[in-house]
């Protein structure tokens, strides 16, 4: 498969020498060095925040160094900008797309191109090209009407047609099916034959070890490691990135299964912004004792879906949510948490916590509107009531692990990982009957996220229901006793998760439920 | 090359206190400046502006005769722009608290007794947070700007109380001047010291005092400043962000309102077509160099209204415009606002090639 012996044949195509970015008084790179040879791929690897898409950007000319330097096939340069990089020959295909959805793909492709590249019959050089790559694409279809692994083949034509000998791409798979990412995988496959060099950033070490002949490994912005991707297991890997060794969580059979607790019958809702995605015939239950969780390429509604649900975009003209057996519809958020539900959004910054106010201030936040303290913490004209606020906010730090400069510490101050722990254990203090929880584990460190599932099946083994929202499949069969897929606003129906294969969940969020154009795709679970 | 405000790892506590003493320092150096241009001596005039309105009972009491609408209004306001609110028509919600109030003396002139006095008070505030509810509504029903309607109804009120006296509420007795009717009895507030301390500032004490308690320690204090900062994390906690725009609007066209009232209950004792040094705008001021907090707001009122006092004495000593107190003030403003931002961002020459991502995140 991989040729392990072509090493010392390989010839240095781009050279970082201990580079340093600096933003403000954080060091988002510290004096890397990191060299990436001709007709490979090389991964770099990285949790949330390691310091990856920095380093790659100052190897694009999207952001310039505080000191080091750049080396390209021997020669020390200073790549001022994205043209610049380009002119080299280094193409990049970016996590999140510039495309024009009203422009067809050959007009887009050509937006972007240099004069001399523009001449002749460009759509006829994009499908011979597409073809050749096996990134199939119509040149006159509108960019709105294709999936988002179409229009990544767009990205990776676009940079195809300048022939780089560098490819740079950001998670790309991040956005797409395990099908579309095998194709994807046999593009850089050839392309590394033709000698061109492919740097592969991912945090997905089963990819990593499928196609990369490389890789290096950041953390906090230091370079920790340079390994053979293929010598190192997944969990070694792993390990490498977080710098801790993984917990691994625990689950029992679950036959405590009773009374349905969370209910949507054929919702119906238009989204608020014009960038959002309507929710379309939603059904959905969620029993006692049981997890069901609902998985997607993100922006496929899972937002939308959370909010209705939570109560913030109240849909009071409809009779589609039920809560432990009450209608739901009209009521709003904190009515619902006085039912018994609990809610954790995807952001936690912003959405689930409030950065400059303290971990007490931020517990409030949710805990304000019903009484489920010994006594209320509202107590109007009176004030609130700050010493019960402190014995939460240490009961809530000592039982998730919530590790902070200081006992009270403001929310911006932890990091991503403790905060999350603290935005679920403030929700899971409570011991809600109904818990919702989107992306529960985006983003931590796999310490904290192993801590959050454990607390998760430990709270459904209490007879909670659990609905989660996420994008991560290992999470899902970690979690999971029953799976829904969500695509373009439209939910699958539900199916018990032993029944399903990673490819036929793939299917579905490439839309084969999708009732426009249902078709017998999907053979599972019928 | 190009200039740039790139943000700083953290903003210094310390500084932050410092800002408005910083910014006053700033204001009195370019004052002094600006004094020495026209051919003044600085040192004289800045003693005349700050110095000189602190050294007799009288001016003391004239201060504290100022002080009291701007920081009534300035409380009110605070909140507002905490909430992130912005009503800038405080002059107008002054001006209809006024007129409202003014119903009493100028239609009921019969009607003396201490309920009166608390009538006016009532309707004075209730006029200032209706006409509020103009720009209130149209935020929150149509989206407009409030900053643009709040200020354009500052206009709009201070024209229908100059065609109030001139026109329907004319003193019959009073040739013809631009006036209402003088107010008697229990249409005006206590007064005592020299005949002008009244009870307003009584009242602006109350209120900031009340408000800092409800900002610092009840929910209402601690929604404003969640659904202010993080409009998201207030839906998740379960504010509204409309009720907060009709909260603030009501909460500080009612104060300003009552200032309004309070004035020509007080010091003017009737209704004319100049009731206010531009009280209203000056109070954004109060608000930000008291820091938003109703505290800081006592202390920024006493020290804006010092320099309507000086600016009245450098006319009368050194025949400079009165117009140096609107300078003053603004200047202020100017140099509380760029410590505020120096504080968060520091300045920066970048090279132009990596300018457009030099502000972007780490990420």
């Amino acid at each position: 498969m991989l040729n392990k012996y072509n090493k010392n044949a390989q010839s240095t195509l781009l050279q970082v020498k201990s580079i340093t970015k600096k933003f403000g008084e954080f060091y988002a790179n510290d004096t890397i060095n990191l060299s990436i040879n001709a007709g490979r791929v090389h991964a770099l690897l990285g949790e949330n925040g390691a310091g990856k898409s920095t380093l790659v950007k100052m190897m694009y000319g999207a952001l310039q160094p505080t000191s080091g330097t750049i080396h390209w096939q021997g020669n020390e340069v200073s790549i001022a900008s994205p043209a610049h990089a380009r002119d080299l020959g280094i193409g990049m295909v970016f996590q999140h797309f510039s495309l024009f959805e009203a422009l067809t793909v050959v007009e887009n492709i050509s937006l972007a191109l240099p004069p001399e590249l523009r001449q002749g019959d460009l759509s006829h050089r994009i499908a011979d090209l597409s073809q050749d790559y096996g990134l199939p694409l119509n040149p006159a279809a509108l960019v709105a009407d294709l999936s988002v692994g179409e229009r990544q083949r767009i990205e990776i034509v676009r940079c195809l047609l300048q022939q780089p000998k560098l490819l740079i791409m950001d998670e790309p798979t991040a956005v797409l099916t395990p099908q579309e990412a095998q194709a994807l995988f046999a593009t850089l496959r050839r392309l590394v034959e033709e000698g061109c060099a492919v740097l592969y950033i991912s945090h997905r070490l089963e990819e990593v070890k499928q196609i990369c002949h490389d890789a290096t490994i950041l953390r906090h912005g230091k370079l920790v490691a340079e390994v053979d991707p293929q010598e190192e297991t997944a969990a070694t890997l792993a390990q490498l990135m977080v710098g801790a060794s993984v917990h691994k969580v625990s689950r029992d059979n679950n036959d405590q299964v009773g009374d349905v607790l969370l209910e949507l019958s054929n919702l119906y809702q238009n989204s608020s912004t014009p960038f959002g995605v309507d929710l379309v015939d939603v059904n959905l239950q969620v029993k006692s004792g049981e997890i069901l969780a609902v998985a997607g390429i993100a922006g496929n509604g899972q937002g939308e879906l959370f909010g209705v649900i939570s109560g913030e975009e109240c849909n009071p003209n409809q009779n589609a949510i039920s809560l432990l057996g009450q209608a739901g519809d009209g009521l709003n958020i904190n009515q619902r948490r006085c039912l018994g539900a609990a809610f954790v959004p995807e952001e936690r910054m912003g959405h689930g916590a409030v950065e400059h106010l303290s971990l007490t201030d931020n517990i409030l936040l949710s805990r304000h509107g019903c009484i489920d303290t010994h006594s209320p913490l509202d107590r109007g004209w009176l004030g609130i009531d700050k010493k019960q606020l402190a014995q939460l906010n240490q009961v809530i730090g000592a039982d998730y692990d919530v590790r902070k400069s200081k006992e009270d510490a403001a929310a911006g101050s932890l990091s991503g990982g403790n905060l999350q722990k603290f935005v679920v254990g403030r929700e899971l203090n409570r011991k809600p009957k109904v818990l919702v929880i989107n992306q529960p584990t985006w983003g931590v460190d796999a310490g904290a996220a192993a801590l959050i599932r454990q607390a998760v099946i430990d709270l459904s083994r209490q007879g909670s229901a659990i609905l989660i929202i996420s994008q991560d499949l290992d999470e899902i069969f970690e979690l999971a006793d029953t799976i829904a897929v969500m695509s373009r606003g439209q939910l699958s129906p539900i199916y018990a998760a032993g029944d399903l294969t990673r490819e036929q969940i793939g299917l579905m969020m490439a839309g084969s439920h999708e009732q426009s154009d249902f078709n017998s795709n999907l053979d599972a679970g019928a | 090359m190009q200039l740039i405000l790139e943000k700083r790892a953290q903003a210094s506590g310390l500084m932050n206190l410092l800002s408005p003493v910083l910014a006053i320092l700033l204001t009195v150096i370019m004052g002094g400046l600006i004094f020495a241009a026209m051919g003044k001596p600085p040192l004289t005039a800045l003693y005349l502006y700050f110095i000189d309105p602190l050294t007799s009972w009288w001016s003391i009491e004239e201060v504290l005769v100022k002080a009291g609408p701007l920081i009534l209004i300035g409380v009110g306001l605070a909140v507002c722009f905490k909430a992130n609110v912005w009503n800038i028509g405080a002059e107008g919600q002054f001006t209809a608290g006024a007129l409202m109030g003014a119903i009493i003396p100028v239609l009921w002139g019969e009607w003396q007794s201490p309920f009166a006095l608390v009538a006016m008070l009532f309707l004075g505030a209730l006029g200032g947070a209706l006409f509020a509810f103009i720009p209130a509504w149209l935020k929150t029903r149509f989206g407009v700007n409030e900053i643009l309607t709040s200020l354009m109804l500052v206009y709009i009120a201070q024209l229908l109380l100059d065609w109030m006296v001139r026109g329907p509420w004319n003193d019959p007795h009073g040739y013809n001047f631009p006036k209402s009717a003088s107010f008697e009895g229990w249409h005006l507030l206590p007064m005592w010291g020299d005949g002008r301390m009244h009870l307003g500032l009584v009242v602006s004490l109350v209120a900031a005092l009340v408000l800092f308690w409800v900002m610092r320690h009840t929910l209402k204090g601690f929604e404003v400043n969640v659904v202010g900062s993080a409009p998201r994390a207030g839906a998740f906690a379960g504010f509204s962000q409309t009720k907060m725009v009709w909260f603030c609007f009501a909460l500080s066209g009612g104060l300003a309102g009552l200032a309004g009232l309070i004035e020509v209950a007080g010091p003017v004792g009737q209704l004319q077509p100049n009731i206010s040094p531009n009280y209203g705008f000056t109070a954004i001021i109060v608000a930000f160099l008291g820091r938003l907090n109703p505290i800081g707001v006592i202390f920024a009122g006493l020290l804006l209204a010092i320099s309507y006092i000086g600016g009245e004495g450098v006319q009368i000593e050194l025949g400079i415009s009165d117009k140096t107190t609107q300078v003053f003030q603004g200047m202020l403003l100017f140099f509380i606002l760029m410590c505020d931002t120096l504080i968060l961002y520091r300045l920066k020459w970048i090279s132009t090639q990596s300018s457009q991502q030099a502000i972007g995140d780490p990420s």
